[in-house]
């Protein structure tokens, strides 16, 4: 029993993380219309940050700079917004599709540096013994662990909170006529770019905080903990619960994770041994057929955005801004 | 047989469906006659000739081509259906040579008809053939407008359809413009053209339609129409009332 | 360092042919598909299931390691990956493209990426294999420079290709329809081009060529369910850098990338080498948004 709990605990804490990722994400793509590639280079950014600046002093090694662990977390945070200040200036006045591709490429990048900059990453063995925040008041590991959990969910929640601020703030009513016509925003006397570029660098930003407190729950980090099918899962998690929506990211968190512990569950167990690396790409297609199954049939998700179907189209601003005077009402 | 080449009858058409933007609109343009389209700003005017085209979605009305149906043709199947536009502005393939714009507006014709075509446009508009290896973007204002309206008539259209083919030339340019179209008419093709240059255009055409807020407000002989108080109120009673 | 850049012009022809496909999606289709690489695995994967189908021998045709059969088995997957490109555009693309913002276009590809990838794995395992067996002796043409008869060959094919796409677009009814589409699909549409026609081409070129690039890549390197993955972010930076649509340039961007990538080991551990392709178009992306070999359409 005490291990169902405790796995549920687990479960959930990764949850949470994934969905402090996925409001970062949404903030990105559902508020602002900007695509994101490389969801998990942003997250490994924050992970390793966090871990070189808190981690233990070790000859070998560059980092180790021993630093408290929410100041890790904020440097974490500081250097993913960074990286993400990086790609959007270089994009965000070009084709859209320029903004996908350069995040693909930092996400491929910042792999390369995780695996080869061993001086500073650790390399493939990666950084260990991270300090965990509190750890010293707790006797029990398990009861440490609810309480991560609960310290996780408290970020979630404020993160949560800040953004549904954030989106009914006037800065949000100009992202989402941004999104819907850029014309018409640039005639109101607002500059696009500007915006696109605040929302973007907020996104990789909490991307990056997600990283750091994955670094806290885990204790190491290394390379396979950030491969690229995490941006697909993350994606597939803000499609599944409707972009545009906070409620609908956390849900498809849920939902999407769920599936596929359950999935990686069933493969583990009841496939032969010499089939698994076979059935783990069932799995990543079960992935990929969310993502092209829900933009096909389902494209608001499950929850949908709140306010009008979003034709993105953009004859004009108005539906948008229409629509929100509504949500007031 | 119905007299008239072009028939658009009860017309309703926008850019979304359920936000039409011409509402119930009818007109009819005979053999070789030269009809414009004129009205305030937002009238629908360019809205009208999209929809004809095939370019908008049509939500209600018919669209007849010398009888037969063409309410909901693709676009690309206009030129088979003896229909051409000559869209505002951007009319012209700017990274492509001029003389590309050509073959690429007689692709639909047999290569050896092409070639003729092509040929004839060149005779109709000497220009082109100066600058027929250049990119078409180099062209002045004037020479765009005969390169897309030498394309239009590659296909041997009954009728033209126009948008502002004015917009943005020098007056000397609208005069020499206006005279080829003149011209046009006389070899018999039919013109619909919308004009921001109201009376220089209904000096030149038969008949006019005076549309406001997507609706037919009045229509006749042009001279008639020309000396109407009527008109100038449907301009004027717009701006003094919003939208 | 004449070995480093004859390496390069190697990769780099193998990526101007995978950058063809690209560059013409994005121009005449106007989305960044992220599953344009995948179609090089499916390419190279189909050649090696028609050689293991019908178990073939190599048959050698001189002294390259590859004879006839597997240009037949190329031929066959030229064929089975344009099919799953038009496949894949009747089921998934042409459902969404212009119905919502053309992002979404984008979205989409990223998840048949993940989709045709994983199939392939499911297919054929995830471990790394070779057309043949046979090994090739590297033939020393000048000091410090040796080449394989293989690689001699991918290089003439690879240029002989791209200069067939050239003249196709400069000269056929076809191309010039597809260069028209590049700058203005409504006014195509309005001089009477079709434009389901012009799409369903732009697959079919972009899906034969990526075949050919992927079964070549297989040739000279292996093959792995992972690496048209790996080669989409050179195929971007090239396609990029040759500015978007345009042909040529995105030729002479996989030929720079491939001699950048080679070079740079040079100098930065090879471990950084698949970061180099970012780095460039990262550059470019500052310096001159249009790519290094503008005089293109089909840009914003």
């Amino acid at each position: 029993m005490v291990g169902i709990a405790l796995y549920i605990v687990f479960f959930l804490t990764v949850v949470s993380i994934y969905a402090i990722i996925v409001m970062g994400l949404n903030l990105q793509w559902g508020y602002t219309g900007l695509f994101n590639a490389g969801v998990v280079g942003f997250f490994a950014i924050g992970a390793y940050g966090t871990a070189i600046l808190s981690g233990p002093d070790n000859v070998r090694l560059i980092g180790g700079f021993e630093l408290p662990y929410f100041i890790g977390v904020i440097g974490g945070i500081l250097i993913a917004a960074a990286a993400g200040l990086i790609v959007a200036l270089a994009t965000l006045k070009l084709r859209e599709e320029y903004l996908a591709i350069a995040t693909f490429g930092i996400s491929i990048s910042i792999q390369l540096v995780a695996l080869n900059f061993a001086s500073l990453t650790g390399g493939a063995n990666g950084l260990v013994g991270l300090p965990r925040p509190f750890y010293q008041f707790f006797t029990e590991p398990s009861v440490y662990s609810v309480f991560f959990l609960c310290l996780v969910l408290v970020f979630a929640a404020v993160v949560y909170v800040a953004l549904e601020r954030a989106v009914r703030s006037p800065w949000g009513r100009v992202l989402r006529a941004i999104r819907e016509d850029v014309t018409a925003a640039r005639s109101l006397g607002k500059n696009p770019t500007m915006i696109r570029l605040q929302s973007f660098v907020l996104g990789s930003a909490i991307m990056g905080l997600a990283g750091g407190l994955y670094v806290g729950f885990i204790g190491f980090v290394s390379p396979i903990d950030f491969l690229p099918i995490l941006t697909f899962q993350i994606w597939a998690m803000l499609i599944v619960g409707g972009s545009g929506n906070n409620r609908g990211a956390v849900l498809g968190c849920l939902i999407v994770w769920g599936l596929w512990t359950a999935s990686g569950y069933v493969i583990s167990n009841l496939v032969p041994p010499g089939f698994q690396s076979r059935a783990g790409a069932l799995q990543a297609m079960l992935i990929g057929s969310v993502i092209v199954l829900t933009l096909l049939f389902r494209p608001r998700g499950l929850i949908g955005e709140e306010d009008v179907i979003s034709t993105h189209a953009g004859a004009s601003a108005t539906p948008a801004l229409q629509a929100d005077a509504a949500e007031k009402g | 047989m119905s007299a008239h080449i072009l028939q658009i009858a009860n017309l309703t058409a926008g850019y979304q469906p359920g936000l039409p933007i011409i509402r119930d609109v009818s007109m009819h343009v005979s053999k070789g006659e030269m009809v414009t389209i004129i009205g305030p700003n937002g009238a629908g005017k360019s809205t009208l000739i999209k929809a004809v085209a095939g370019l908008l979605n049509v939500e209600d009305g018919r669209v007849e081509l010398s009888g037969s149906d063409i309410t909901r043709i693709s676009t690309h199947k206009m030129a088979d259906a003896a229909l051409a536009y000559v869209p505002q502005t951007d009319n012209i393939f700017a990274s492509l040579t001029v003389d590309e714009n050509l073959k690429l507006g007689a692709q639909a014709l047999p290569k050896a008809t092409a070639r003729e075509r092509v040929e004839e446009a060149y005779e109709k508009f000497p220009d082109l053939r100066k600058f027929s290896r250049r990119k078409a973007g180099v062209l002045s204002g004037g020479q765009r407008q005969m390169l897309a309206v030498g394309r239009a008539l590659l296909t041997h259209p009954e009728i033209v359809m126009l948008d502002e083919p004015s917009a943005g030339l020098s007056p000397k340019m609208v005069d020499d413009v206006f005279a080829q179209l003149v011209a046009l008419v006389k070899s018999g093709v039919a013109i619909l053209m919308v004009e921001q240059n109201a009376k220089a255009a209904m000096r030149i055409s038969d008949r006019t339609y005076v549309l406001a807020e997507g609706r037919n407000r009045l229509d006749g002989a042009s001279d008639a129409l020309l000396e109407d108080p009527q008109v100038t109120q449907i301009y004027l009673g717009r701006a003094g009332r919003k939208q | 360092m004449p070995q480093a850049l004859a390496d390069g012009l190697l990769t780099g022809a193998i990526y101007a042919l995978g950058a063809i496909g690209l560059t013409l999606t994005m121009g005449i289709l106007r989305f960044a598909n992220f599953a344009h690489a995948e179609m090089m695995t499916w390419g190279a994967y189909m050649a090696l299931g028609v050689l293991t189908v019908f178990s073939l021998p190599s048959a050698p045709l001189g002294p390259l390691t590859f004879g006839w059969p597997l240009i037949g088995a190329t031929v066959i997957a030229i064929l089975l990956t344009i099919g799953l490109a038009l496949l894949i555009d009747k089921l998934i693309f042409a459902r969404l493209r212009g119905r919502v913002n053309h992002l979404t276009l984008v979205f989409a590809s990223f998840g048949v990426a993940l989709l045709v990838r994983n199939l392939i794995s499911l297919i054929f395992g995830g471990e790394a294999t070779y057309y043949t067996n046979t090994l090739q002796m590297a033939i020393r043409i000048a000091p410090g420079l040796r080449v394989m008869p293989d690689q001699v060959f991918i290089f003439c094919l690879s240029i002989v290709l791209v200069i067939a796409i050239h003249l196709f677009l400069q000269k056929t009814r076809l191309g010039l329809a597809m260069r028209a589409v590049s700058e203005s699909p409504t006014l195509a549409e309005i001089n009477g081009i079709s434009l389901s026609r012009v799409v369903k081409w732009v697959w079919i070129i972009g899906g034969a060529l990526a075949a050919i690039a992927g079964v070549l890549y297989g040739v000279s390197v292996q093959l792995r369910p992972e690496f048209g993955f790996q080669l989409l972010l050179p195929l971007f930076a090239a396609a990029i850098i040759g500015g978007v649509g345009n042909v040529v340039g995105a030729v002479l961007g996989g030929f720079f990338i491939g001699i950048v990538e080679s070079m740079s080991v040079l100098v930065i551990p090879a471990g950084y080498k698949l970061a180099m392709p970012f780095i460039v178009m990262l550059l470019v992306l500052y310096v001159r948004p249009t790519g290094l070999f503008s005089g293109t359409s089909g840009g914003k």
